[in-house]
This record gives C-alpha cells, sequence and structure tokens, in this order.
C-alpha cells in the first residue's frame, strides 16, 4: 500500500476560559483534546476516524488541515509537514466541515472560479471543472443565484463543490453527512465512493456507525482524545457489529458505562 | 404589568452588566478616553505657547483711555512709528500686533456728543488687526472687551470699528487667510471623522462579518499566503474608504462656501491649487491607510461585527478629539517629532496645507510615517490570521 498520511504522536491541549471552565462544569484550565494521536492512511482508502462527540475528532481534522496547530507531534501529508509546510500541505488537501461557510452575497459560480484563482488554476481547467462537478451535483441550474437564496443541500453542496476545485489527491471531511437531507446525504457519499474509485484518499470522521460500515476501509476509534483501536472494519469488528464493538471498546476505556 | 415591567427591567440589566464588553465601551472606555486624551491633549497640546504679545500701535491716545489700555497684558507703543506703514503690513498673516487710531481731540469729541439726540455720528475708534495672525486676533479681542468695557462706563459716547461707513475695513487679512484659517481649523477633523466613519462601516463586516460567518475558515484553508489575505484586505478596504473620503471631501469642498456664506461676507473659497489638492489626497490616503489598518486589527481581534463596532465608537471620539486639537493650539508646532504620532500628523498637516503654510518635509515625514505604521499594522493582521486563537476563539 501506499502511504499518503503518517500522523505522528499529534496532541493538542485548549487552555479553558472562565467562561468554558463553566460550561465543562470543571476546575481543569485545561483540556486536552487529542492525546499523542499516531496512524497512518493510504492512496486510495477512505479512513474513518469513529468517536463520540468532543472526542478530538474534529480537533484532529483542523489540525491535519492546518487551521490549528499541534502542541506536539506531525503529520505529512503526501510527504509535506502540516507544521513546518502548511501551505504546501494546503494545496494538496480539500477540507469541509460544516464550520466553513460561502459568502451569502456570491453565487456558485464566482465562488467556484474565486477558490480556483487562489488554488492557481488555468482558466480553461477551471471551467472544465466547473461544468463537470456542477452537473454532477445539480448546481448548473443555480450557478448564477447567490448562496443567500439557495437551499441548504444546494448550499452544502456548493461548499463541497468549492472544497474540491482543485481536484486534491487528499480529502478531509468532518462530519460529511451532518446537517444533511437523506437525499443530499446520498449524493454526497456517492460521490465519496466516486473520489475513492478516482484513486483520492479521504479521512473522514463521524459517529454514525451505518457510516462507517458503507465507506470506510479503515477505521480509527478515537476517544478522550486518544486512538484506542485502528484496523479494517473486520479487524475491529471481529464478528461483531461495528456498533456493538465500539460500545465494548468505549466501556473498557471509561471502566463501565452508565 | 408592574412586575413584568421590573422582571424586563431585570433581564436588561442582566444582559448589559452581564457582557463586560459592552459594559467595558459604552460605560468604562468613553470616560476613561476623554480623561486620558483631555490629560494628553492638555501636557502636550494646550500648554501657553511662549510667543511675544502682541504689540499695540495707538496713535492719538487720548490721556483718558490710557490707564485702561496700560492694564492689559500687551506692550503698548504709542509713538515713533509709521501708522500707514503698520496698516499695509498688517496684511501679512505673520504681522505681532494691532493698530489703535483714535480721532484727534477723543476726549473732547466724546465730551460734546450726545448720544441721546442721534444727530451726530460718534467718535469712531478704529482697532486694525489682522485675524489670521493669532497674536493679533488675540490682541484684537482684549483690547475691544477694554474699550467696550470703558464706553459702557462714559455712556456709550463713542464707537468702535463702525460700520456706518460701507468701505471701512478694520479686519486686515487676505481672503485668502481668512478662508484657509477657516478650513483648516474645521476640514481635517471633518475629513478624519469622514474617513473613520467609512472604516468603520467596512471593516468589521470584511473581517469580523467573515469570522462570525465562518467564511473566513473557507479561505485560511487554501494556499493563500496570510500575508497576502491581510494585504488584500487592508488595500481594498482603503481603497473603499478613500472612496467614502473622497465623496465627503467634495460634498464639503462643494458645500463650505455656502455654510460660511463666503458670498455674503465677499470671501472667495477657491484659493487653492491643484498641487494643495494633491498634497492633500496623499495625506488622506496615507491616513486612511492607518485607520483602515487600526480598524482591520480591531475587526480581526473581534468576535462578531456587533463587538467591532462597540469597540470602535470610543475610538471614534479619540479620532473627533486628535482632529479638534489645530482648531485649540493652531497649526504650529515645535518639533518635527509630532509629524510621527499617527493620526495628529495627518490632522496637522492637512491643516497646514489649508491654511498655506505647509512645507514639504513634515508632509513627507507625515505620510513615509504612515505608511511605516500601515506596513506595521498589515504585519499585526497577518500574526492574527495566523494565530488560531484570534481566528477561531469562542
Amino acid at each position: 500500500m501506499n502511504e499518503i498520511l503518517r500522523v505522528e504522536g499529534l496532541s493538542k491541549t485548549f487552555q479553558l476560559s472562565r467562561k468554558q471552565q463553566k460550561i465543562e462544569r470543571t476546575e481543569r484550565k485545561e483540556i486536552v483534546a487529542v492525546d499523542n494521536l499516531s496512524f497512518t492512511a493510504n492512496k486510495g482508502e477512505i479512513f474513518g476516524l469513529l468517536g463520540p462527540n468532543g472526542a478530538g475528532k474534529t480537533t484532529t481534522l483542523r489540525m491535519l488541515a492546518t487551521l490549528i496547530v499541534p502542541d506536539k507531534g506531525d503529520a505529512f501529508i503526501d510527504g509535506c509537514s502540516i507544521v513546518s509546510q502548511p501551505e504546501q500541505v494546503r494545496a494538496k488537501i480539500g477540507f469541509l466541515t460544516s464550520e466553513l461557510k460561502l459568502e451569502d452575497f456570491f453565487t456558485p459560480n464566482y465562488l467556484f472560479d474565486f477558490f480556483s484563482q487562489l488554488y492557481g488554476i488555468a482558466p480553461e481547467v477551471i471551467a472544465e471543472r466547473k461544468t463537470k462537478l456542477f452537473k454532477r451535483f445539480g448546481i448548473d441550474r443555480f450557478a448564477e443565484v447567490k448562496v443567500a437564496d439557495l437551499s441548504t443541500g444546494m448550499k452544502q453542496k456548493t461548499s463541497l463543490v468549492v472544497s474540491l476545485v482543485h481536484d486534491p489527491e487528499f480529502v478531509i471531511f468532518d462530519e460529511p453527512t451532518n446537517g444533511l437531507d437523506v437525499l443530499t446525504a446520498r449524493t454526497v457519499t456517492d460521490y465519496l465512493q466516486e473520489l475513492r474509485e478516482q484513486g483520492k484518499t479521504i479521512i473522514l470522521s463521524t459517529h454514525i456507525f451505518s457510516l462507517v460500515e458503507k465507506l470506510c476501509d479503515r477505521v480509527g476509534i478515537i476517544i478522550d482524545g486518544q486512538l484506542t483501536h485502528c484496523d479494517t472494519l473486520e479487524g475491529i469488528c471481529a464478528g461483531q457489529t461495528l456498533e456493538d464493538r465500539f460500545f465494548d471498546i468505549y466501556k473498557e476505556k471509561k471502566g463501565g458505562m452508565e | 404589568m408592574k412586575n413584568n415591567t421590573w422582571t424586563i427591567i431585570k433581564k436588561e440589566c442582566a444582559r448589559f452588566f452581564g457582557d463586560r464588553t459592552m459594559l467595558m465601551t459604552t460605560v468604562i472606555m468613553p470616560g476613561l478616553l476623554i480623561y486620558l486624551i483631555y490629560s494628553f491633549m492638555g501636557n502636550n497640546f494646550m500648554q501657553p505657547k511662549d510667543e511675544e504679545p502682541a504689540i499695540m500701535y495707538v496713535e492719538n491716545l487720548p490721556e483718558s483711555v490710557h490707564p485702561v489700555l496700560e492694564a492689559l497684558p500687551l506692550e503698548m507703543v504709542t509713538e515713533n512709528f509709521d501708522a500707514e506703514k503698520l496698516r499695509n503690513e498688517l496684511v501679512l498673516k505673520d504681522s505681532k500686533y494691532i493698530l489703535l487710531v483714535f480721532p484727534e481731540d477723543f476726549d473732547s469729541l466724546t465730551a460734546q456728543y450726545d448720544p441721546i439726540s442721534g444727530h451726530q455720528m460718534a467718535p469712531n475708534v478704529q482697532l486694525l488687526y489682522n485675524s489670521a495672525s493669532e497674536p493679533s486676533q488675540q490682541a484684537y479681542s482684549m483690547v475691544s472687551a477694554a474699550l467696550d468695557a470703558y464706553e459702557s462706563t462714559i455712556c456709550n459716547r463713542f464707537d468702535i470699528n463702525n460700520t456706518v461707513d460701507g468701505s471701512a475695513v478694520y479686519d486686515l487679512a487676505s481672503n485668502e487667510d481668512v478662508v484657509g484659517n477657516f478650513f483648516s481649523e474645521l476640514i481635517p477633523m471633518l475629513l478624519l471623522l469622514m474617513a473613520f466613519s467609512g472604516c468603520m462601516s467596512i471593516a468589521p463586516p470584511s473581517i469580523a462579518g467573515e469570522k462570525e460567518r465562518g467564511t473566513i475558515a473557507t479561505l485560511l484553508v487554501t494556499p493563500l499566503k496570510r500575508r497576502e489575505l491581510a494585504l488584500g484586505k487592508v488595500l481594498s478596504l482603503s481603497f473603499f474608504a478613500m472612496l467614502s473620503g473622497l465623496s465627503s471631501f467634495l460634498g464639503m469642498m462643494l458645500s463650505l462656501p455656502k455654510l460660511i456664506h463666503a458670498d455674503e461676507m465677499g470671501l472667495d473659497a477657491n484659493i487653492y491649487q491643484v498641487s494643495d489638492y494633491v498634497t492633500l489626497l496623499l495625506l488622506i490616503f496615507s491616513t486612511v491607510l492607518i485607520l483602515v489598518s487600526v480598524t482591520s486589527i480591531i475587526s480581526a481581534k473581534a468576535k462578531s461585527v456587533k463587538a467591532a463596532s462597540a469597540v470602535m465608537a470610543p475610538l471614534m471620539l479619540v479620532v473627533m478629539l486628535v482632529g479638534m486639537i489645530p482648531m485649540m493650539s493652531g497649526t504650529k508646532v515645535d518639533s518635527i517629532a509630532y509629524y510621527l504620532i499617527p493620526i495628529y500628523n495627518s490632522v496637522l498637516a492637512m491643516s497646514q496645507v489649508f491654511a498655506h503654510e505647509a512645507h514639504l518635509l513634515p508632509i513627507i515625514i507625515t505620510i513615509a510615517a504612515n505608511a511605516l505604521y500601515t506596513v506595521l499594522g498589515i504585519w499585526v493582521l497577518t500574526k492574527m490570521f495566523n494565530s488560531e486563537k484570534v481566528m477561531f476563539s469562542k
């Protein structure tokens, strides 16, 4: 297998403000979001990070996307360090999360061109790619409609398309179907499979077992910022359903569940 | 009903006093800023000038008025001067004197004058001065007040600068100096306020708004360099603020002659050359760059457009107060270092251009200093765009 991602001892701690301490109901002044995380992903596979809310999945993906810097450790995407070569990493990856929004004022057409220019893509390539992607996601009919006037599903599709303007080899999706209606969610999952068929690598985070079972070649289970298991779906499940296996792992980690 | 009103009041109080930013920007900062700015201005700009007092030349000084004038803190010269020459030279802006011309036999004329009959003209005391010269203007105010007080003690038996003869001119300041002085005191402050309000309306939506809406994160995951983002933001916002500033400037220059009733006062407001406008444009642009940098930094730090605007509101007060300094302390400074003080340097330089007192070196220093501060501002903004705490703090 061709390794495209290597994560080495990635750690991230957040300082808690008084307000956050109050929300979290804790006296702790900091919280370890990701604790010495290491794993690899191979070219052409879908790697899923599975864990409950607050496990550190999003923080891990945000570090991989170079939006935040790890306190310790490093990760290498196609040989580029997220710590010392963030700009090169950004050029190689596509990152999509519900946190990333598009300017309401602009149209999908304008935004596609704008983001393509930021990636330094040639105009003729932009036009070709735009036609293909817009048609694939049914955006072509709404290309000149302002984002503000698009339906939620169409906005999500536009965000997805915009994150892929540069046809990246490595795609990071944080909760790819979160908040989507069933039709849009299906479009997205189908497209993720298409991307895999094209040889792209996808890292996604989710807490939805069925999504992992449907899409992922390998899975990393993350609880309290630590990677407890990392294997193929079959390797992790060992004859159980993913859901049952996950709760066993969770119990082991937490020492019994309420 | 009463209970509900009280419940609403309590909720509003909890909202207001629970929001530290709101409390800071609406209650603490205005008072604190005014205290700091006034103290700073008092210590640095409003100190009594060491200028020599104006000289008061008096022709035909009557015995009766002598003690009145002698009591004034002005040097009085009553003989050995050429009144005609002084009158001619009083048109110069740097003249530091006033000229009083009493009618010969002033005392007997005032004694003979019957203010009730109205058949004769009251003796007229000419008080010639130059309103564009600060010492001359100050001396005029002092002397006219003293003479007014004296006049009332003798039942208004004389006039000061009467205008019965329509051709009489007592303020010998040139049109250019009068209009220039007026413009130099008012327009820089107005321009500064317009530019700042322009920045206030465009920087928060562009930066804090992008943070708030989550669109800046979309930009930050692209290979776009943070420096390019900062530079792009500052330059484009400066251009918009400049357009807003130009619009205000044009409106102001076209309306001011009407505002000051220039036609009725016989003043011509078209006293500036193309070079003056070019200089002003450069000064305004360099000032806008600084204002945009500052408002961009505030916007980058703020978590929302509302929070950014709340912090900027008291700053508007600071800008206004700085803009008022030339009104209070004039356009002359004794050290070139003043041209390094951001915002104040621009106000000073613009005032000098309007007053026709500008010199090349201070203008170059002002523009260079502003450019330097802008570079510094862009550097800070780049650091902020790089900081996950600033960009993604909740």
